[in-house]
């Protein structure tokens, strides 16, 4: 199909009123055409308007409940926001086994490399002692673990970061209630572990943000990885 | 519902709909039932106006909002309001179960009755005065441009399906569908004199 006859397709886009194979195609032209894109978005917008002029009785009360019920039955632990991983995300189902891998590795790697500056050995023992601790608690995402142990003390796992960009680095953050603290610097690699500086209580939320290098005492852009505790405490 | 205290809701009250759908991309529970006390009603009533069956209208709500809650993350607040993305995967999920059910109708707008009001007075006035606002706009729309438009929001049909349906080309209806959302949206934009100041603030002291 011309381009120009994707263009005219929006209008019944925005209505959903294409059959599977022209959205399809539509969609395939939407990811490349800025035009189409802020089009789109004015003409659903005009679409989705015409929902309030629909009667709106109540739906039975169970509704709630139902979707609730549905969406914790399936809430995963971690969801990376623009992600900056080396590869592509993978498919939710990988999650774990990849999870349980890059836990291998990386404590294959602990024990063979000797090639490493003190300061990122000082900081693999205080992941391996979290580690060790017996009931630590792995909370598996899809690049990577948070360990958290028995005391509180947490380390992320990270596999396959990217660096990142030039006179920047990465920040962690823990978030239990209140502002996020700052808890550690790292760069990337293919293996990454970091000690977190602040404890990590059940709930609590572990983020990362890309900062300027050095760190900043408040994270100043959208975090790329969240991952909440689920331990039980 | 137990888990999800009001308090926690409440939370959410002073944030816009783009926060609380990044909330919900963060896999945060109370953020979805922020959403769903929001636009439940609305995505309900649209579902029902599709379906016509309220079981089917409560399936359509129930996977537009696990839809949002699945894909929150690929949210794009540069491409449009959250209201927009929320009841558009209601509407998707409303319009593919019509088709697959083969239920569609095609019966004017203005049919119906107004439901009992069983909620807040803030809440009913709001959604009248929306639902009043929306229905005046496409009032006044040509009637072949407001007719393409319902057919395909309301009723469910395709443009080839609307074109043979009508009898006209499917470039017409295409036409009729673009010019119609494009002048909704310069009528709904542009409130008449006197109305502009109106805005249902709450009231709390």
């Amino acid at each position: 199909m011309e381009a120009d006859a994707l263009h005219d397709l929006t209008a019944a886009y925005a209505l959903n009123a294409l059959d599977a194979e022209d959205a399809g195609r539509y969609e395939a032209h939407l990811a490349r055409c800025q035009r189409c894109q802020s089009e789109l978005a004015e003409l659903s917008e005009s679409a989705s308007a015409l929902a309030y002029a629909a009667d709106a009785p109540r739906p039975s009360p169970e509704l709630r409940s139902r979707i609730l019920e549905q969406a914790r039955s399936e809430r995963p632990n971690v969801v990376p926001l623009r992600p900056r991983w080396l590869r592509p995300v993978i498919a939710a189902a990988a999650v774990a086994a990849c999870a349980a891998i890059g836990l291998g590795l990386w404590a294959s790697s602990l024990s063979g490399k000797l090639d490493r500056t003190e300061a990122d050995l000082a900081r693999q023992q205080r992941v391996a002692q979290i580690l060790a601790q017996p009931g630590s608690h792995k909370i598996a995402f899809s690049r990577g673990t948070l360990v958290v142990g028995a005391d509180g003390k947490g380390a992320l796992l990270l596999n396959q970061l990217a660096e990142p960009g030039s006179g920047r680095t990465y920040e962690a953050w823990v978030a239990d209630g209140g502002a996020p603290q700052p808890a550690g610097l790292f760069s990337g690699g293919t293996t990454v572990a970091v000690p977190l500086d602040q404890p990590v209580r059940a709930g609590a939320t572990v983020l990362v943000t890309e900062e300027k290098a050095g760190g900043t005492e408040a994270p100043s852009r959208a975090p790329f990885l969240i991952v909440r505790n689920t331990a039980q405490s | 519902m137990s888990e999800t205290p009001r308090l926690m809701t409440r939370t959410f009250a002073h944030l816009s709909d783009e926060a609380v759908v990044a909330m919900l991309a963060r896999s945060d529970e109370s953020a979805l039932a922020e959403l769903y006390d929001r636009f439940g009603r609305v995505a309900y009533g649209l579902a029902l106006r599709i379906l016509r069956d309220e079981r089917l209208a409560e399936d359509a709500v129930q996977e537009g909002f696990l839809a949002a809650w699945r894909n929150a993350d690929r949210f794009i607040p540069e491409r449009g309001k959250a209201s927009t993305w929320l009841l558009t995967l209601v509407h998707r999920r409303a319009v593919d179960l019509v088709r697959r059910e083969d239920r569609r109708r095609a019966e004017p707008l203005t049919d119906g009755v107004d439901a009992p009001s069983s909620g807040s007075a803030e809440d009913d006035a709001w959604l009248r005065f929306e639902r009043e606002r929306v229905q005046s706009a496409l009032k006044q729309l040509p009637d072949q441009q407001r007719e393409a438009l319902e057919l395909a929001y309301y009723g469910g049909f395709t443009q080839s399906e609307l074109a043979e349906r009508l009898g006209e080309p499917v470039g017409t209806i295409k036409s009729r569908m673009f010019t119609g959302l494009a002048r909704l949206r310069e009528l709904l934009a542009d409130p008449r004199p006197g109305e502009a100041a109106w805005k249902p603030t709450p009231y709390t002291t």
